[in-house]
């Protein structure tokens, strides 16, 4: 007996009890399905991170030096000095100095524009390109000079397309625009990476009255993240002697970190959905042994007829298997669906884009794990039916 | 002998009920020949429902031998039971016992199935076969569109499918009317013409008169074995037997 013969009998006895067989399946469908939706809110979850990471760019260390008291403390220049002594690990920095007050630019006054404090090599630290103009240069910070570069979103929204000349306020003093950045993000927001004003750290820490205590360093690669990161903490250590005056985050190592954290958390979820997977095979189960003893009679029949065991057993057995595949197959259906309305849905309601993407592996895990489901539990009852005493089955009413 | 196609030798069946043992075959000898026509008689309980068992390879023997063809039957698992019922038997049941969901073509295909025949070889066989008994223009209908006579005649033909060795009757006219009965009866006296070998179990003395040699069963002993034109073969002092009798 071949097997396509087999899977054509055993779909045309699916068919010919449709609800029972539906229902049946659910089980599956079910898990199926929400084993699908879950992994794929997770690699959503995950590729969405990794966006929002990599804005703040994955190969940059950012250090914060609080101090431990007033007689000991690290100049930009320490800072400088550090990054040089371990060429191996460390490639650029750049001090940053968040400015409090709000930008003016004419009469208006903007308060989601950030204006930061930064150094000559900050625009290459992050990747950004000069569009209009020119960036900012050493002179600019070792003279103080009240300039500024402006982020493509303030360019367009105040000063259309020549921005270049012109002036903003911030806190009361008079910058020159000197360039305009390119476009950063897909889309420009207010609040946005392109709604920036960036200055000399020089200037901006004269001129609100804080010290420079935040630095954003590159790393030369990304694979020695937590060799670099240890080495900024010893050179810090050594000076202060506190773990305590000093942090340096590494956005590599937060990352690994948040993924870590959502595959816990996806792969306790699957588990739990994957019960209902189990659910469903023990429903599979138990309809299939109602289903021989139903046909006990045909079994009888069959097995005068000339049916061996084997027979009789793999036409069960793939009774269960055809089900319990075919719930699969509804059940990654089912998850595609589940999936595309749970995107959209996540977008509407908490305004970040994650996309709830089944991955391929997931859904060859979950196809092959509702086959083995069929086989698994169709064993069971199949067995029961091959062991069958002829005489006693064709007696069976 | 060339031509013993059946033969049992002190062949008997045991059975546990609860707590008592009961015999349901007591030393039963018989030889039945190829191109025989022989009626098993015996009422309820007289053992010739284990004496077909043991014919359509269904059971075995508890003590004693029996063999089918040449071949010692207890000697063989089950698998090789079921492909030695397969290729020797064709079963005629009382019920019929199609199976309800498939079309009578695809029931008479079942036995060419398990014995490995494929593809349009096997539908054309089946065809041809429900051809021969008149039914070559309802291959697609299921058993219940059809009359219990033709029913049996579909149960017919799937016996036959695998040109079996035997054909083995079981009480075929019971779920029949008396006309429809009859013309069972007579297809099978075809066959028997045509060089079958038949073997009705029936309690019917008016059926059994329809074969040429009767074996009588009664408690699970043999207590006649002879042609049917004997005059004892319908007739015992201890066990009269009604033309109604009660039903198996």
């Amino acid at each position: 007996m071949k097997l396509k013969e087999s899977i054509k009998q055993a779909l045309k006895t699916i068919w010919g009890s449709k609800l029972r067989a539906l229902l049946t399946m659910l089980g599956v469908i079910i898990g199926i399905a929400a084993v699908m939706v879950i992994v794929g809110v997770g690699s959503g979850l995950q590729s969405y991170m990794l966006e929002q990471f990599q804005q703040f760019g994955t190969n940059t260390l950012t250090v914060t030096v609080v101090g431990r008291n007033s007689s000991r403390s690290v100049s930009v220049d320490d800072m400088y000095q550090i990054v040089e002594d371990n060429g191996q690990y460390l490639d650029k920095i750049s001090p940053t100095v968040q400015m409090q007050g709000s930008i003016k630019i004419g009469t208006e006054t903007i308060s989601t524009t950030s204006a930061t404090g930064v150094s000559e090599e900050y625009f290459s630290i992050k990747g950004y390109t000069v569009e209009q103009g020119r960036g900012l240069r050493y002179v600019d910070i070792s003279q103080r000079k009240k300039v500024c570069v402006i982020g493509k979103y303030v360019a367009e929204t105040w000063f259309g397309d020549n921005a270049v000349g012109q002036t903003l306020k911030i806190g009361g003093n008079t910058y020159t625009i000197v360039g305009v950045l390119s476009q950063e993000d897909d889309e420009m927001d207010e609040g946005g990476t392109d709604d920036a004003v960036y200055l000399p750290y020089s200037t901006a820490s004269r001129l609100s009255g804080t010290a420079i205590s935040s630095y954003t360093i590159t790393v030369v690669s990304e694979d020695t993240a937590s060799e670099s990161k240890t080495a900024v903490e010893n050179a810090l250590y050594a000076i202060f002697d506190d773990e305590d005056a000093y942090s340096v985050i590494s956005m590599t190592e937060m990352l690994s970190m948040m993924t870590d954290m959502i595959n816990v958390m996806i792969t306790v979820l699957t588990v739990i959905a994957g019960i209902s997977l189990v659910v469903g095979g023990i429903g599979i189960m138990n309809i299939m042994l109602v289903s021989v003893s139903e046909r006990t009679r045909e079994i009888g029949i069959r097995k005068a007829l000339g049916a061996k065991e084997r027979y009789i057993m793999s036409q069960f057995v793939i009774e269960s298997l055809v089900m319990s595949a075919i719930g699969g197959l509804i059940g990654i259906a089912a998850g595609y669906g589940i999936s595309a309305v749970a995107s959209v849905l996540i977008t509407a309601l908490t305004d970040t884009a994650i996309a709830v993407t089944p991955t391929a592996q997931s859904i060859g895990i979950a196809f092959g794990v509702s086959a083995a489901i069929g086989i698994l539990f169709g064993y069971l009852p199949a067995k029961k039916a091959a062991r069958l005493n002829p005489i006693d089955a064709l007696r069976f009413e | 002998m060339d031509n013993v196609l059946i033969e049992f030798r002190h062949v008997s069946k045991l059975y546990q009920m609860g707590d008592t043992l009961v015999k349901a075959a007591d030393d039963i000898s018989l030889e039945i020949y190829k191109g025989e026509f022989v009626a098993i008689l015996g009422k309820s309980g007289s053992g010739k429902s284990t004496c077909m068992n043991i014919i359509g390879c269904l059971d075995v023997p508890t003590s004693g031998e029996f063999l089918l063809d040449g071949r010692n039957v207890g000697h063989m698992n089950k698998n090789e039971l079921a492909e030695f019922r397969n290729e020797k038997l064709g079963f005629i049941f009382q019920q019929y016992n199609l199976l309800p969901k498939m079309s009578i073509l695809e029931n008479v295909e079942v036995p060419l199935m398990y014995a490995g025949i494929t593809g349009r070889d096997r539908r054309q066989r089946a065809a041809e076969m429900l051809e021969s008994v008149g039914l070559g223009n309802k291959l697609k209908n299921l058993p219940s569109q059809l009359s219990g006579g033709q029913q049996q005649r579909v149960s017919i033909a799937r016996a036959l499918v695998c040109s079996p060795a035997i054909i083995l009757a079981d009480e075929p006219t019971g779920a029949l009317d008396g006309k429809t009965g009859t013309e069972v009866l007579e297809l099978l006296r075809k066959l028997n013409e045509d060089g079958n070998t038949v073997v009705l179990i029936t309690h019917d003395n008016s059926i059994a008169a329809a074969a040429k040699r009767i074996i009588r069963l009664s408690d699970g002993k043999k207590i006649f074995d002879g042609p049917v034109d004997d005059p004892r073969a319908f007739a015992t002092p201890a066990m009269p037997v009604s033309a109604g009798g009660e039903a198996y």
